[in-house]
């Protein structure tokens, strides 16, 4: 996992939301193929869905939309991918979850606290002279959090991959909204 | 499978899990496997004592990878081979990989630790389904006794429907010792365990009209069949397509045979080392109708030049093929029988219907000028001269019996057998293209004439690849599979040797063998073959007589032929195909390939 930040809406931005079998090996083969293929896992997130047989892998991919063609279909492939949606970022909504340990001694925990307030974050550990706070939300808002916090000493931090579903409006039934390519019936 | 008795044994009743996977092996009709025990897969080998299933003992674990493949080159059945855990399994990689690149059918079967042990670094533990994940269609670890049924179905399911492919089933040994309830899934039960896996045969209705319209209209189509036409098994299929569109074919290295090269029609093998009518036909083509081809860079050189004015109709039955290496502007994602089938029906009803095709006679007559100026050539074989190759080719294939399957290794003496044997039937070729593994030929043949027993099966090999996995022909000699091997000897790396006289101004480093080590008539005789040498050739012909008349066991003819022949023609790694060298006989008339 390396690369520059393709969060935001930049053209090498894509995000594939891959439903999986819930099996052994499932994420190495999924993994392995990105890495044969010479391709960037900028980040990922894999949890069991609301069926217990099934797992939802999201990844966010660095590369041009024709590498992703393939890259997609070569997914396809393996035998224990069921269904894959590319979740396009503007008809999206993305959620991450970062954690950090922040320098915070004298006056400056004041302004930490402040600061985590205005962004409806968390202090989740206090120590002598510094603090754990957390923040969820979009991966552009947790991008200001951190610029904003860089000042007071981060010593630690950490995110999780990004987690994604298509948008909902009035208008969408649910049926419609994923831009699912299914496997032929 | 609605009874409560399987043909193999009652539903329910306990047995081992060694004698669930034999079981398992006996219901998907599996007749023979190849393979070599060991430690882990030990439990597995006293079931198969009582078994309907012939096991081959190999030498090697390769060559029982190599054989499970040429079996499944004929016959378009799985290849089976079983071996043990750790070096068995990584010895069985190069198989694994070689049937992946062509997609041949395969299901390997190996051994594992207990399931106690895995992670330990046991003895003889490796991560067999880690090490060949890139390399199968699929592979499974079965932890449990009661999965055994489950996976051995999944397996073959797999191996052989869309584009085929090796599967690989890893067995813990304490799976095979313990007890389990016999079952075998239905058809409906695998597929409801396969949510992820349906593959599309149907070619998609409107592409295929496009298709039709699009070959009607065009005035330079090109045929271009890839190995994918012979696992469809659509040889029947493209031969209707070509004679009623009159378009001609060219064949690739995966599928010599699947169009009769007798046939007017047939413009041979494109390529690095195709015929100069093939390649150069496919780069001034307007249209190239590729089927069960996959652009691999063998075929189309340098691609931003390759066939620059054609468009592309691509069928295929995996979706990844489509676009990977060339935008096609008809996709159809099919199986390649039942899309020529379709595409024929079209073109007759858009013909019925007054659409009329456009004369193909003026690209017809440019096509048969190459052809002309442009035949396969080599300086002849004179008597005391030096003894050409292609010569003991066209020798051996005139000689050959009607249906005689050739199997190649890899390098100059594969290129040569390709290009001056004349495959008039499909599945009578067997080579390794995609991954290029020397060593091939030995078991490959061998698979084959198991398969086939009713074919004489000749091995063309060159004397460094057959000295990668000869000594397979113990197992020919001891399992009385008479295969026939003819050794393309010039003491030379062959194609790395023309390579470094080509590319790297004749500095020839590490491709000199050596002469007369090893005695290869010592060396069959011991191995149980009968060895024959061939220096001149005066005494070609005597010596395929003699070795086509011996059918008790395997022969090996060594035929020390001349080291300084090139595989022409030849197009330069990193070159168009425009810029094809033709054989220095034929270079001053490179204008008529204009």
């Amino acid at each position: 996992m390396s690369g520059s930040n393709p969060y935001g809406s930049a053209p090498t931005h894509h995000m594939l939301s891959v439903l999986v079998q819930n099996r052994p090996g499932v994420l190495a083969r999924v993994a392995s193929l990105f890495a044969r293929r010479g391709y960037n896992i900028f980040s990922l997130a894999v949890a069991p869905t609301e069926q217990a047989e099934y797992s939802r892998i999201t990844i966010v991919v660095d590369v041009e939309s024709a590498p992703l063609e393939q890259i997609v279909k070569q997914l396809f492939k393996l035998i224990d991918v069921v269904r894959i949606s590319e979740l396009d970022p503007r008809k999206s909504v993305e959620r991450e979850l970062m954690v950090a340990t922040v320098k915070a001694g004298g006056t400056e925990r004041a302004e930490i606290v402040e600061l985590v307030n205005i962004f409806e974050g968390r202090i989740l550990s206090v120590g002598a002279d510094a603090v754990i706070v957390s923040l969820d939300g979009s991966p552009e808002k947790l991008d200001d959090f951190t610029e904003l916090l860089r000042q007071y000493g981060i010593t630690e931090s950490q995110r999780t991959g990004r987690v994604a579903l298509p948008k909902l409006d009035t208008a969408t039934k649910v049926s419609k909204a994923l831009n699912t390519q299914g496997k032929a019936k | 499978m609605t009874s409560k008795q399987t043909k193999a044994g009652k539903l329910g009743e306990k047995i081992t899990g060694a004698e669930a996977l034999i079981r398992g092996l006996e219901m998907e009709n599996v007749d023979v496997m190849f393979g070599l025990p060991g430690g882990c897969i030990l439990p597995a080998y006293d079931p198969l004592l009582k078994s309907s299933i012939r096991h081959i003992l190999v030498r090697h674990e390769q060559g029982a990878g190599h054989m499970a493949e040429g079996y499944a080159h004929v016959t378009g059945r799985p290849g089976v081979a079983m071996v043990t855990s750790g070096p068995a399994a990584t010895n069985m990689v190069t198989p694994l990989c070689d049937a992946f690149m062509d997609s041949i059918p395969m299901v390997a079967i190996t051994g594992q630790v207990s399931t106690s042990a895995i992670g330990t670094d046991a003895f003889q533990e490796c991560d067999t389904v880690g090490i060949t994940r890139s390399i199968t269609k699929h592979n499974e670890l079965v932890m449990s006794a009661e999965d055994l049924p489950m996976a051995i179905r999944q397996a073959f399911h797999i191996a052989t429907t869309g584009r085929p492919g090796p599967v690989l089933i890893d067995v813990p040994k304490d799976v095979l010792q313990n007890t389990m309830s016999w079952n075998w899934p239905t058809d409906d039960e695998v597929a409801d365990s396969l949510p992820g896996y349906k593959p599309n045969t149907k070619g998609h209705t409107r592409m295929i009209k496009e298709a039709a319209q699009l070959i009607l209209r065009s005035e330079r189509p090109v045929l271009y069949v890839g190995g994918g036409v012979l696992k469809a098994r659509a040889a029947d299929a493209l031969r209707a397509l070509a004679e009623l569109t009159q378009i001609p074919v060219v064949t690739t290295l995966m599928a010599r045979g699947a169009f009769p090269d007798d046939h007017p029609l047939c413009l041979g093998m494109p390529g690095m080392h195709g015929t100069a009518t093939a390649v150069t036909a496919m780069q001034k083509s307007d249209l190239l109708i590729a089927l069960g081809a996959r652009f691999d860079d063998r075929v189309t050189g340098k691609v931003n030049g390759f066939a620059p004015d054609a468009k592309i109709i691509h069928v295929d039955i995996d979706p990844a093929e489509q676009g990977k290496v060339r935008k096609p502007d008809v996709p159809i994602v099919g199986d390649c029988r039942l899309v020529i089938e379709e595409m024929v029906k079209a073109i007759q009803e858009l013909l019925q219907g007054g659409t009329s095709q456009a004369d193909l006679k003026p690209w017809r007559s440019r096509v048969s000028g190459w052809q002309e100026q442009f035949p396969l050539t080599y300086e002849q074989s004179e008597p005391g001269g030096p003894l050409k190759p292609q010569y003991c080719l066209e020798k051996l294939r005139d000689a050959a019996p009607e249906g005689t399957i050739l199997v190649s290794g890899v390098g100059q003496h594969q290129m040569w057998s390709s290009q001056y044997w004349r495959f008039n039937e499909p599945y009578t070729w067997v080579n390794s293209g995609g991954l290029g593994t020397m060593g091939f030929s030995v078991p490959a043949a061998i698979g084959a004439k198991v398969g086939r027993p009713d074919k004489t099966v000749w091995a063309i090999d060159g004397d460094g690849c057959f000295q990668m996995t000869a000594q397979e022909l113990v197992t020919a000699s001891i399992e009385k599979i008479p295969v026939k091997i003819g050794i393309l000897n010039n003491s030379y790396l062959g194609m790395v040797r023309q390579w470094q006289e080509m590319f790297y101004d004749e500095r020839y480093s590490e491709v000199y063998l050596s002469p007369d080590t090893p005695n290869y008539v010592k060396w069959a005789e011991a191995m149980g073959c009968v060895g024959i040498r061939v220096d001149d050739p005066s005494e070609v012909e005597a010596a395929i007589d003699k070795a086509n008349s011996i059918n008790d066991r395997p022969v090996v003819v060594d035929f020390r032929v001349d080291a300084r022949e090139i595989v022409y023609p030849m197009i330069a790694p990193g070159t168009t195909n425009d810029a094809i060298m033709l054989p220095p006989s034929q270079s001053g008339r490179k204008e008529f390939l204009k």
